[in-house]
């Protein structure tokens, strides 16, 4: 079976790489230290940890669009913003 | 005030029935009587649009393509949905909240989005104009459904029958297939049936993924309209017949129809 | 009811899980491939960055598409479920007629999206259609391959026709899950009927009538072969809808690139509106426990 008509780029391989790797962090975490249990956050729902990961990178990706679609390049920035709002919802949601 | 409560209903059936009178009055008129004149019922009833179809092997190999991979479909999807089916409404495991979501988020998703790639990914591995093709395509939504509609069945079926079986000595394998699937016959019917319809009534991925060899009758009917545009009178015999198999086996899931098209959750 | 912890029950989902991640995690894969590349045929691909992302999310194009969207969503949740409420309030609970009723109601659910599309078509041509020769029989000016108008008045009509019976059902099924003694109480009580609709029915069905409103929008929201067919997303662009535009782009013009960022930024909208309501969802469930 032939991959090239799927276009990989280092840049996409590496993306694709590191949500596997963050799904696999969460099953070694969920191993090591059995938890996450639902919890009430501030909006108001339960949620686990894999939520909180699902939530983060959804938010992620809007951050991004949202960056990209008000202030165009320099998506570093949207990436340490993104960063900084996986964070806060692991801490209170 | 029954009277006058039971107006809305038939109301509204008249206004859903009118579109599919005109339908077959348009199947049953030669299209010179249809671009003639305006008559509300056909003046000279006529079978020849249906013996067009019947004859002609454009059209009735339309039929035979969607039949194959509906078919084919349906089996898939509910074999691999069964045992899934089983496992979310019995057990906890790691991952199953956000699984279940997953597939449902695959019904949700709009089939545009997937054109594309399916037509790339199954030209590479030389299955674009099969049955096969468009049957693994359609899992894409049949699936989540089949495990969801199922899972509800499940959940319904009380856990101690597990148990006693069990305890009497059946391995997993002959309980599933001896006790557990005899008591929701019904569901598997009612899953089975989405399946059916859910990839009979679809057009975009199916015609996307064929050309001559697996064209479903959508798209040979959709084909026919831009090419010579004026062939009423075939069309909507070809119509008529798609109907068909839907209008045949609702009565027997009228009850169940809800829950069917609420992925389980009436 | 309580669910055992097992591991093992992994075995049992792999199957399903194989089959969607080939059918839906390969294909995604590679339109986020797509999304950041420029291609010429031939498996020869440019890296371009975020480029597309850019041109779609600025494009006229791509805010008409998603504004006429959420338009007709709106439209067609404003009318299909205050009456398929009130359809499924005056219909006959049981006997015969409830049968035929939910017979006759379903039928249009069950008829394939692109011979719903033909029978508009043939109901509301001006020359050959009831509809159309009807109006114009009235002197109504109705031409729904020339107005928009009259093309997005058609388009509304058809999707009610279509899918106003699936809340219909819904509902149905919410109502029949009220017992008769609540029934009998209220009389006792002298409620009016307006007291009953508002205490007894609507609470019952409540948790329907999310799924409902739910699954009308999602499915609404990625509609395509009826207006496709209907209209062709004319005239003009008049009745372009994210899909049908979407499609346009990818296999009429296979520009790959932008088509594969319009596809992303379509889905992520798809996902979170699918991850609140399976939320909502699930948090009823847990207080209906």
């Amino acid at each position: 079976m032939d991959f090239a008509w799927m276009g990989w780029t280092p840049f996409t391989a590496v993306f694709f790489a590191t949500i596997a790797g963050l799904i696999l962090s969460m099953i070694v975490w969920e191993k090591l230290s059995p938890g996450g249990a639902p919890r009430f956050g501030v909006l108001r729902f339960e949620t686990t940890r894999g939520d909180r990961l699902f939530v983060s990178l959804l938010g992620s990706a809007f951050i991004h669009l949202a960056w990209l679609f008000f202030v165009g390049d320099a998506l570093w920035y949207a990436l340490g913003l993104s960063v900084l709002y996986a964070l806060a919802v692991f801490r209170w949601v | 005030m029954l009277k006058r409560i039971r107006i809305i209903p038939t109301l509204y059936i008249i206004f859903l029935m009118l579109p599919i009178y005109w339908l077959l009055t348009m199947a049953l008129k030669t299209n010179a009587e249809i671009l003639g004149g305006f008559s509300l019922w056909p003046q000279n009833p006529t079978l020849a649009n249906f013996k067009t179809i019947l004859t002609d092997p454009s059209w009735y190999n339309g039929y035979i393509n969607s039949t194959i991979y509906v078919a084919l479909n349906t089996v898939i999807s509910i074999s691999v949905a069964l045992p899934a089916a089983y496992a979310f409404s019995r057990y906890r495991f790691m991952g199953d909240k956000h699984l279940f979501f997953w597939l449902l988020s695959n019904r949700m998703a709009p089939p545009a989005v997937f054109v594309l790639p399916f037509f790339q990914l199954y030209s590479s591995i030389g299955l674009f104009d099969t049955h096969i093709a468009v049957a693994l395509a359609h899992c894409l939504f049949n699936v989540p459904l089949a495990v969801w509609i199922l899972e509800g069945f499940m959940s319904g079926v009380p856990k101690e029958i597990d148990e006693t079986a069990q305890i009497d000595g059946y391995s997993f394998g002959a309980f599933f297939a001896r006790i557990f699937t005899p008591l929701i016959a019904s569901g598997i019917g009612v899953a089975a049936f989405f399946c059916f319809m859910f990839s009979w009534v679809e057009l975009l991925i199916a015609r996307t993924l064929t050309s001559v060899d697996a064209k479903p009758i959508a798209a040979v009917m959709t084909r026919t309209v831009s090419a010579s545009g004026l062939d009423w009178g075939v069309l909507a015999a070809a119509g008529v017949l798609t109907i068909v198999p839907g209008a045949i086996v609702i009565w027997f899931v009228r009850n169940h129809i809800a829950k069917g098209f609420a992925l389980g959750r009436v | 009811m309580q669910r055992k912890l097992n591991q093992k029950a992994w075995f049992l989902v792999l199957p399903v899980f194989l089959l969607v991640a080939f059918s839906a995690v390969l294909p995604l894969m590679t339109v986020v491939n797509y999304s950041v590349q420029d291609t010429f045929g031939n498996n020869e691909f440019y890296w371009v960055g975020t480029e597309w992302f850019v041109e779609i999310l600025n494009s006229e194009r791509f805010h008409s598409a998603l504004g006429r969207q959420l338009l007709f969503s709106g439209i067609i949740l404003a009318i299909e479920i205050p009456l398929g409420i009130l359809i499924a309030l005056s219909m006959p609970k049981k006997g015969w007629g409830a049968s035929i009723c939910l017979v006759l109601m379903a039928l249009p659910l069950l008829i394939p999206w692109n011979v719903v599309g033909t029978i508009w078509q043939i109901f509301a041509r001006e020359d050959i259609g009831l509809l159309g020769h009807t109006l114009a029989a009235m002197g109504i000016d109705y031409n729904y391959t020339h107005s928009p108008t009259a093309a997005w008045i058609t388009i509304i009509i058809m999707d009610v026709w279509h899918w106003t019976s699936l809340v219909v059902l819904l509902c149905y099924a919410g109502l029949c899950s009220i017992p008769d003694a609540f029934y009998q109480a209220a009389k006792i009580d002298g409620a009016s009927r307006w007291a009953v609709f508002r205490y007894i029915q609507f609470p019952k069905m409540n948790r329907v009538l999310l799924i409902a409103v739910l699954l009308r929008f999602m499915d609404s929201f990625m509609i395509y072969t009826e207006p496709f067919v209907l209209t062709g997303g004319g005239p003009g662009n008049s009745t372009t809808f994210l899909s049908i535009d979407l499609v346009k782009m990818a296999i009429g013009q296979f520009d790959l690139g932008p088509a594969a960022a319009f596809s992303l930024v379509y889905f992520l909208i798809v996902l979170l509106l699918s991850w609140v309501f399976y939320t909502v969802m699930t948090a009823r469930d847990g207080e209906a426990n």
